[in-house]
């Protein structure tokens, strides 16, 4: 199989400092999660591919006929875990879920997964806010996954969260980022990194979240299910580059009309006379400018 | 004497340690958290925890997750 080069250009300076969590600096805005994956192979390959240095895990009751394997044997050591909350219908349950998960020796990350809705999966915002604000107190680095909402995300911020983890659309939807006006209000009012996960079903929408000023996606469910995983792994964390260098090249804004890319001075014919002629005559006339 | 585990009943010998039990139904026990009746008992102690009946005993680990 031929490796895949990306195209060899110029470096271009651009001051972009790394993002940091709860004191840690990633230099890859890309962070994946590792649910799904058709065998393990294709995980690592995945998180190798990605260059992701974090990942996040769930934690679950051993299944005791089946003695499972141990995933951790296929992350890489350097790698930050950080264990989902996911089954956790309330705080209290997350709570319980996160001290379990810091009891394993796998540290203190924790995304608060907070879900009592099984059609549509949502996140609780309320009970999201109050896991937060007790794992936050007993030194958890805390990322709450949350749907949207201004005022949820202050009282996350005020309740000790180390960023804040909004969902570009349904879990595992593919859908992109169907809530992209409400990511934009919090990537303008709060403080703290947002980090949009959830739905990201291409690369070109996890572009399109970092364009716009989120500072790190996360994406599973897209990457899990590819054909060829590790593939698509690289691929993202390719896009959430481009988009990241979009976002500091400070693009223009849309417009509504059109706006002309080339002079509008020095035509070869002048664009003040009109000329039916050649046109009835059958010549090739540039009228518009490109 | 029987204890629930994970969710289901299961016949044990009296005073088993909670070693003897996780080494029974765990291949690889090194990322496992064990909890009795609510509390995590952490794996230093797995072995000084002796087991009662009516203990509810949760075995957990990691899984792939988003």
């Amino acid at each position: 199989m031929r490796e895949i080069q990306t195209p060899q250009s110029a470096q271009v300076p651009v001051e972009d400092p790394p993002l940091i969590i709860a004191g840690r600096s990633f230099q890859n805005r890309f962070f994946l999660g590792t649910g799904k994956f058709k065998n393990k192979s294709d995980l690592t390959e995945s998180i190798i591919a990605s260059g992701s240095q974090l990942v996040t895990v769930a934690l679950r009751r051993i299944d005791l006929e089946r003695h499972p394997e141990n995933i951790l044997e296929h992350i890489p050591k350097d790698v930050i875990l950080m264990v989902n909350t996911s089954g956790a219908r309330n705080a209290s349950e997350a709570v319980r879920i996160a001290r379990l998960a810091r009891e394993s020796g796998c540290g203190s990350w924790i995304k608060i997964e907070v879900i009592n809705d099984t059609k549509y999966l949502l996140p609780d915002n309320y009970e999201t806010i109050k896991a937060t604000e007790i794992l936050a107190k007993e030194d958890f680095v805390v990322l709450p996954y949350m749907y949207p909402d201004l005022y949820v995300a202050r009282e996350l911020v005020k309740a000790g969260a180390a960023t804040v983890m909004p969902l570009g659309s349904l879990i595992g939807s593919n859908q992109g980022l169907k809530a992209k006006e409400f990511i934009k209000i919090l990537i303008e009012e709060i403080d703290l990194p947002i980090v949009v996960d959830a739905g990201l079903g291409s690369p070109s929408q996890a572009a399109e979240a970092m364009e716009m000023g989120a500072d790190a996606v996360l994406a599973n469910t897209a990457v899990a299910t590819a054909r060829h995983p590790a593939l698509l792994a690289k691929s993202f964390s390719l896009a959430v580059v481009a988009g990241r260098l979009a976002y500091l090249s400070k693009m223009s804004s849309q417009k509504d009309f059109a706006e002309a890319s080339s002079p509008l001075t020095g035509f070869l014919f002048d664009p003040t006379i009109p000329s039916n002629a050649g046109r009835e005559s059958g010549e090739l006339h540039h009228d518009h400018p490109s | 004497m029987r204890i629930i585990l994970n969710g289901q009943e299961k016949e044990c010998a009296d005073a088993v340690s909670l070693k003897n039990i996780i080494e029974q139904f765990c291949k690889d026990s090194r990322c496992v958290v064990a909890e009795v009746n609510g509390t995590v008992v952490k794996s230093p102690q797995w072995a000084q925890k002796i087991l009662s009946a009516g203990d509810t005993v949760e075995l957990v680990n990691f899984v792939g997750g988003g």
